[in-house]
């Protein structure tokens, strides 16, 4: 294409990264997905028919305990970053560390609820429109912290065996955006849940 | 398609079938990628269009007892979810993967891997729902394939109306590929993003190209509201959850505002790939410049939007009140202002035109005047009361069957007639291809034009038998009249791309004098797809290569 002056071949735009495409794309489909459970929830507040209802079963104090964990893994985890980023390979590994253990406390502080919701409460997906939509909001969000600590699980490992380097800092990094993602999106599950739908939860008469 | 050369083997050298068959399903080669993709959906075409012809078979005649109701109930099921899911979606899907590359001047996908991924996630989801006819019975074999319709309607899949596991296999899977089609969104919205050539910008991007992109931006919008849904419904189903569940407070509406918040831009997701193929085939063959293509891209994103606000039009007979029907009513309306430009523009592009009527061509007119005709009966039943009369009639199925098939196949047509010489390097014969024009659209019409009369007349849809004194039976023998046009169209089609692999006229790099990238190569084009990456100037950089003297760069293009 000899043809083309030269001064139009300049195209000025640089290309964005493909891996921080994909993840923002990959992080617009989830959103989507929690969406949809998410006004499933709202639409089902206050249907319930049967008890128990929100207000009767949802205990806030060690649910905030959980969130302030999981709010700090989100800081931790940009201090983790900007360690790598910076060369500081074994801070980069100690803040990652704190970083899993606040997610692993929130996924066993949720487990601990449900268990009491399950045995004190007789609350199950079953028992009603509560009970369904709760187990199932909550339910993929823990998913969705899982799935993070296993992939944060998996860069310790790598890091501890000498893998990973500074410049895979772009790419770890990636893994962060799915992090704060998490994060946010227990943000809503929170309001609505929690907030919301704790004290709209009667059926009124 | 043994035409293909494998790269790492000498051409002619024989090889045994099993090197052959691990070479292609091994590849994340994007090109081979999109022809198992289109493979695969035409063959689904070819079996969802038998399906299809078994109903015609037993609607021919009032109180026909060819077929019974149950299968009858299987038969539109499926019909409608392969058309949708195993037809559509992988046809137009692998047309992306095997062109999107190729038009912005790049080596492959942004995720080759998961590229591969995706296709080998949307095969084991067709598998699963046609396994149905094996698998679900299940131990109390109560039922065979998914026979609740492809929207599913709750209460109606609920386990105590679907028992068995067919329902079960229609929601694996859907979302099975669903996944799939996803994965691939994401990868074509990273390819158009990150891996253009230089200088091609965004507004120099062919506008099949730009289609996909908005294309991608709607799956990954749309799907994942679906999933959720299937979700949650295959909770209620095996976990006992309440979701759509009537009896314990659940909401059968709520069902049908999820699958149609999903439906509606899924028809879009299918359409605007045909507008893609047609914005390419109309301007190379009426040897012009498209018309307003600044126009069509702000077009495409406004259909991207106001598609997604548009999807309780399918909703009007359920009772949603007066102030919501006449929402929807006008955002439909809306719709088709972006709708009407673009046909504006391809008109305008054809005014005045050197036209050429090939076989592409052709198609692409047909796709023109069905689809105004569709877009008109569409028009029609977004007037709410009207779509009180007609809803759930045989009006709607001639207006969705005059936008997907003289709209949606007519395009794919267009398109397959078009790149086939450059996936393949033989060219489709010209006469058997018009042969396969004009029987399809005598068929269509024949099957299509009446059932707007028999739903005018009353005719609901999805009955299987109906009683001679209507007055309907002469127009669905009209309809079942029109198969036998369709099935020798399609089979003629086949017969073409058969005999056109070993025998068709070579065709060249750029058998057809086009201007995108992906005729800058060799056809079928090397693994690499480019030699040295090129470097465009315009929105037609072979145009620029081959009038030197007058390039479009020079006027800023
Ligand atoms: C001008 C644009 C269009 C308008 C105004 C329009 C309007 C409508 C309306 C109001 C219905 C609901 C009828 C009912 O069930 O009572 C409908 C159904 C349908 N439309 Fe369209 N439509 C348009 C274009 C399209 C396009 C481009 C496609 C696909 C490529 C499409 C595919 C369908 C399908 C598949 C259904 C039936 C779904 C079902 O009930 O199974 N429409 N359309
Ligand atoms: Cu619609």
């Amino acid at each position: 294409m000899s043809a083309i002056p030269a001064s139009i071949l300049t195209d000025p735009v640089a290309r964005p990264s493909r891996g921080k495409v994909g993840m923002a794309s990959l992080i617009m489909m989830e959103s989507c997905f929690f969406a949809t459970f998410v006004v499933a929830y709202l639409f089902y507040i206050g249907k319930s028919a049967t008890g128990p209802q929100p207000r009767d079963v949802l205990d806030l104090g060690p649910v905030i305990v959980n969130s302030i964990a999981l709010f700090a893994s989100s800081y931790t985890a940009i201090r983790s970053f900007r360690a790598l980023a910076a060369g500081a390979i074994r801070a980069f590994e100690g803040w990652l560390l704190l970083t899993i253990l606040l997610g692993g406390y929130f996924i066993v502080g949720t487990g601990l609820e449900w268990y009491g919701l399950i045995t004190q409460h007789g609350l199950t997906i079953t028992t009603n429109l509560f009970g369904t939509t709760f187990y199932s909001l909550v339910g993929f969000h823990a998913f969705h912290v899982i799935v993070g600590l296993v992939c944060l699980t998996g860069i310790l490992v790598l890091s501890l065996r000498g893998h990973v380097k500074p410049r895979d800092a772009g790419r770890v990094e990636l893994v962060g955006w799915y992090w704060h993602f998490v994060d946010a999106v227990w943000v809503v599950v929170f309001t609505v849940v929690y907030l919301v739908g704790r004290d709209g939860g009667t059926l009124t008469p | 398609m043994t035409s293909l050369p494998a790269t790492p083997h000498r051409l002619g050298e024989r090889r045994p079938w099993t090197a052959v068959v691990h070479e292609w399903a091994t590849t994340v080669d994007h090109k081979r990628l999109g022809i198992m993709y289109v493979v695969t959906g035409m063959i689904f075409l070819v079996v969802a269009g038998l399906e299809g012809s078994a109903m015609r078979a037993q609607l021919t005649f009032a109180e026909n007892k060819l077929i019974s109701p149950e299968v009858f109930n299987q038969l539109f099921t499926m019909h409608g979810t392969t058309m949708v899911f195993l037809m559509g979606m992988p046809v137009l899907l692998g047309m992306a993967n095997f062109l999107v590359p190729l038009q912005i001047g790049a080596r492959d996908m942004a995720f080759p891997r998961l590229n591969a991924f995706g296709f080998w996630l949307f095969l084991l989801g067709s598998i699963l729902l046609y396994f149905s006819y094996l698998g679900a019975p299940g131990l109390d074999g109560a039922a065979a394939a998914p026979d609740v319709g492809w929207f599913a309607y709750a209460p109606l899949t609920e386990r105590p109306f679907s028992r068995g596991n067919s329902t079960d296999y229609w929601i694996l899977g859907i979302m099975v590929g669903g996944f799939g089609s996803m994965t691939t969104a994401i990868n074509l919205i990273a390819t158009t993003l990150c891996m253009r050539c230089p200088g091609m910008t965004l507004m120099r991007m062919p506008l099949l190209t730009w289609m996909m992109l908005v294309v991608a931006i709607l799956i990954l919008t749309a799907i994942p509201v679906l999933t959720a849904a299937q979700v949650m419904l295959l909770f209620d189903r095996s976990l006992g959850a309440h979701f759509f569940d009537t009896q314990n407070g659940g909401d059968a509406v709520f069902w049908q505002h999820l699958f149609w918040f999903f439906g509606h831009p899924e028809v879009y997701i299918l359409i605007l790939p045909g507008f893609g193929f047609i914005s390419e085939v109309i301007p190379v063959f009426s040897r012009k410049v498209i018309f307003g293509y600044p126009l069509m891209v702000a077009a495409t994103v406004a259909i991207m939007f106001i598609s997604l606000g548009v999807w309780a039009h399918h909703m009007f007979v359920v009772g949603l009140g007066p102030f919501l029907n006449s929402l929807f009513a006008a955002t439909t309306f809306l719709v088709s202002i972006p709708t009407g430009i673009k046909v504006f523009n391809w008109l305008a592009t054809l005014w005045g035109g050197h036209i050429r009527f090939t076989a592409s061509m052709m198609f692409a007119l047909g796709f023109l005047a069905m689809f105004v005709l569709g877009g008109l009966t569409g028009i029609m039943l977004a007037v709410v009361p009207f779509d009180w009369q007609l809803s759930d009639t045989y009006f709607v199925v001639g207006h969705f069957h005059y936008v997907l098939i003289g709209g949606l196949l007519n395009a794919i047509f267009a398109g397959l007639f078009f790149w086939f010489p450059k996936a393949t390097g033989r060219l489709l014969s010209e006469t058997l291809g018009k042969w396969s024009f004009w029987l399809l659209q005598i068929g269509f019409t024949l099957t299509f034009g009446p059932m707007h009369i028999s739903g005018i007349l009353g005719m609901p849809r999805r009955i299987a038998y109906y009683e001679p004194d209507r007055g309907w039976e002469i127009w669905n023998q009209i309809s079942s009249f029109g198969v036998i046009f369709q099935i020798l169209a399609v089979a003629l089609f086949a017969w073409n791309v058969i005999t056109s692999l070993r025998s068709g006229r070579r065709a060249g790099n750029d058998p057809w004098d086009a201007w995108t990238l992906e005729w800058a190569t060799t056809s079928p084009p090397p693994e690499h797809n480019f030699d040295t990456i090129p470097v465009v100037g315009s929105r037609r950089p072979l145009w620029d290569s081959k009038h030197p003297e007058d390039p479009d760069s020079s006027y800023g293009a």
